[in-house]
């Protein structure tokens, strides 16, 4: 037979595999334009933005805006010796309109970060420089203060001006590069970030281990009980689900308050003094116990719709091959959940590590997690590239663990209630 | 779930200590949302108890913080709530538009990169919103839009449509695609297809998606709270606002109505289900 014949043509004489081809291709065009739409409008502003957020962090310019005169004359300027003269007069007109627009504390602030005592330095500058008169401004400067004499000050200047810096991923994790270019760790006293790591964890950590705990039963429960009592018991666990945040972090202040109602319960079983009220609320336990609550339905919907697909028959036979119950429990229906047990961890540990609102709320000085130092900076501070430094180291473990997350069940079972 | 008789008592107990431990758990969830409730209609201005209320003495009970939450001086409730309704509704509609167009994409077997662009879709739920909040905010600055209705409802939109793509590619998991192929060899254009065939049928999970949308976008702070101006406030700024100044009975009045919305949004969601399943022929 020759290859000619072996052809099958369709009936417009193509041949039909390469019709089929283009079929295929004409479907998977149309496939793609559906998701276009979405898929544009979330890389430009959302996965752009946080892609940004990158460049963000690492580029600080704020000092280089500040100063930009005395950056362009320190160009020429090898840092051995003491700057020239053009290097004093533009640091001069540079500081001058930073004193005028009252705007200059922020660079004192920043460069005392690059070499203390830069500040009071600075300062008096500031006071002096009113009454300096035209040309030498060499001479004037350094007749303020002896450390403008000094080159380490001026080449902490010049060390400040890189475009580009890794300083604030240092300075997330309590670290500083110093004046020799060694990255050190800050002085103890100081070490506020690692603190707010390591609590981070460790909230999201036990939340995860305390919804755990509590969502196993309840969904045992749930998955064997009949249809008519399980339905009634579902909507315990999606009520909360479904309602507001606030309303739930708004329901344990109360609850948790000095004069609430977990209080009165304790004074009334008679477990403390009623002049002796523990405070349960703007603490860690007013955050491990609002969290708790908040988040156990996520775990419970995931181990849920994976014990409603195991069979009952399965302990029975169990049983009846001789398991005693806990036997039976422990080496066939508890490794068949674990699936389950994954996905709710994990859903659980994500959303507890990235959480605000209520560690804002009920934390106080003590509950506080790593989201609130972020919120202070974007708001408060307004050092936006140290938030996005740390909005980046975050967003990296939650990739990680999300990671795992679809290796071990899949993105695609992600269920919904 | 009765025990059987021949049950030995070591396991009896520890069937009735199982039962006590889920029942502690139940209330420990629900009940937290049930301590608003009678607080809100109280006549004191204190968030405790009051012995007349313990009495049901009906004069320690009073519907003032109702009045002051629709009628009281320098109300932000009637705003705020506007507020969060038009931007809840805008953003639905963006979020089921585009959500069910890339889940109808999505679920095509001929969908080339479908896990990365899957994971780039539902990334919005993954990411702690935190940095949404963070990166959202950088964008709508650049784009002009902070400060907006717009530049809100846009973000929420972003935070919604994972959850429409996930509900709806799951009820498309169990479309027969044969109807429509047989709509067509019938003559029926796409258009015709998609609306008298396709919509139809995956309209309950297009719905629970646009359900979960409105909540998310009805009870999301974060991410109002970078992009909100004095005009935009939402229900859940002012809570927010409320609940850091001081807990006032107001806010109990407004939590009891948000309360019974998410009761009506619970139900219609659970019918939703329910026909879904009727729907695909799955008996659970």
């Amino acid at each position: 037979m020759s290859s000619e014949t072996q052809k099958i043509l369709s009936t417009d004489g193509i041949p039909l595999e390469e019709s089929l081809k283009q079929a295929e291709k004409k479907n998977k065009i149309k496939a793609f334009l559906l998701v276009t739409p979405l898929l544009l409008f979330l890389i430009i502003t959302y996965i752009i933005p946080i892609a940004d957020m990158f460049s963000r962090s690492i580029d600080d310019k704020m000092v280089t805006n500040m100063l930009p005169k005395t950056y362009k004359a320190m160009e020429q300027w090898d840092g051995k010796e003491l700057p020239p003269e053009e290097v004093f007069e533009a640091f001069y007109l540079d500081y001058k309109i930073l004193v005028e627009n009252k705007t200059a504390g922020r660079l004192q602030t920043q460069l005392n970060y690059e070499k203390n005592g830069f500040k009071s330095v600075l300062k008096k500058l500031a006071r002096k420089q009113k009454k300096f008169e035209e040309g030498n401004y060499k001479e004037q400067i350094m007749k303020v203060h002896k450390r403008w004499r000094n080159v380490d000050y001026w080449r902490a200047i010049k060390r400040r001006a890189p475009a580009y810096t890794y300083s604030k991923y240092l300075k997330g994790v309590d670290m500083y590069s110093n004046e020799q270019g060694k990255i050190v760790q800050v002085s103890e006293n100081r070490r506020i970030h690692r603190i707010l790591w390591s609590r981070t964890l460790e909230v999201a950590f036990f939340v995860t281990l305390f919804c755990f705990l509590m969502a196993y039963p309840i969904a045992h429960l749930l998955a064997t009980l009949p249809m008519k009592y399980s339905n009634l018991l579902m909507i315990c666990v999606l009520l909360p689900f479904w309602t507001s945040l606030l309303v739930r972090t708004a329901s344990w202040m109360i609850l948790l308050q000095q004069q609430g109602l977990v209080n009165d319960f304790f004074v009334w079983i008679g477990l403390v003094t009623d002049d002796n009220r523990p405070e349960m609320m703007y603490n860690k336990t007013g955050t491990y116990v609002a969290m708790t609550q908040i988040l156990l339905p996520f775990m419970v919907l995931p181990l849920y719709s994976v014990m409603k697909t195991i069979s009952p028959s399965l302990m029975r036979a169990g049983k009846s091959l001789g398991a005693t119950p806990g036997v039976a429990f422990f080496k066939i229906y508890f490794p068949l959940t674990i699936p389950g047990i994954g996905a709710g961890c994990l859903l659980v540990f994500i959303l507890a590590i990235g959480y605000y609102i209520t560690p804002a709320l009920v934390g106080g000085a003590s509950g506080t997690l790593i989201s609130n130092q972020i919120a202070y900076h974007m708001k408060s501070t307004l050092d936006w590239s140290f938030a996005s430094a740390m909005g980046l180291m975050l967003l990296t473990g939650v990739l990680v663990i999300y990671w795992i997350y679809n290796k071990l069940v899949g993105v695609d079972n992600i269920k919904l209630g | 779930m009765a025990l059987p008789k021949y049950t030995e008592p070591h396991y009896r107990i520890w069937h009735y200590f199982y039962l006590f431990v889920c029942g502690c758990v139940f209330f420990f969830l629900i009940a937290p949302l049930f301590v608003i409730f009678p607080l809100s209609f109280n006549a004191e201005e204190f968030l405790v108890f009051t012995d007349g209320m313990m009495r049901l003495d009906p004069d320690a009970f009073s519907t003032r913080w109702y009045k002051d939450m629709v009628y009281g001086t320098k109300n932000p409730w009637g705003l705020a709530a506007k507020n969060s309704f038009i931007i809840a509704i805008f953003a639905t509609i963006g979020s089921i538009i585009l959500g069910t167009l890339a889940a109808l994409g999505l679920s095509s077997r001929h969908m080339p990169y479908k896990g990365l662009i899957m994971a780039i879709l539902i990334s919005p739920m993954i990411v702690p919103l935190i940095i949404s909040g963070v990166a959202i905010f950088f964008f709508m600055a650049k784009a002009g839009l902070a400060a907006t209705h717009l530049g809100i409802i846009l973000a929420h939109i972003i935070l919604g449509t994972p959850f429409v793509v996930i509900t709806v590619t799951a009820t498309l998991s169990g479309f027969d695609h044969s109807i429509t192929r047989a709509a067509s060899s019938l003559g029926s254009n796409p258009f015709n297809t998609f609306m008298k065939i396709t919509l139809p049928l995956i309209l309950p999970g297009v719905i629970s998606g646009g359900l979960f949308a409105f909540v998310t976008s009805f009870d999301e702070v974060v991410v109002v709270l970078f992009l909100a101006g004095l005009d935009n406030t939402t229900i859940p700024v002012q809570m927010w606002t409320g609940l850091r100044e001081q807990l006032s009975p107001t806010i109990l009045a407004v939590a009891t109505c948000l309360i019974v919305l998410s009761i009506l949004i619970l139900l219609t969601a659970e019918l939703l289900r329910r026909r879904s399943e009727r729907l695909r022929g799955i008996n659970r």
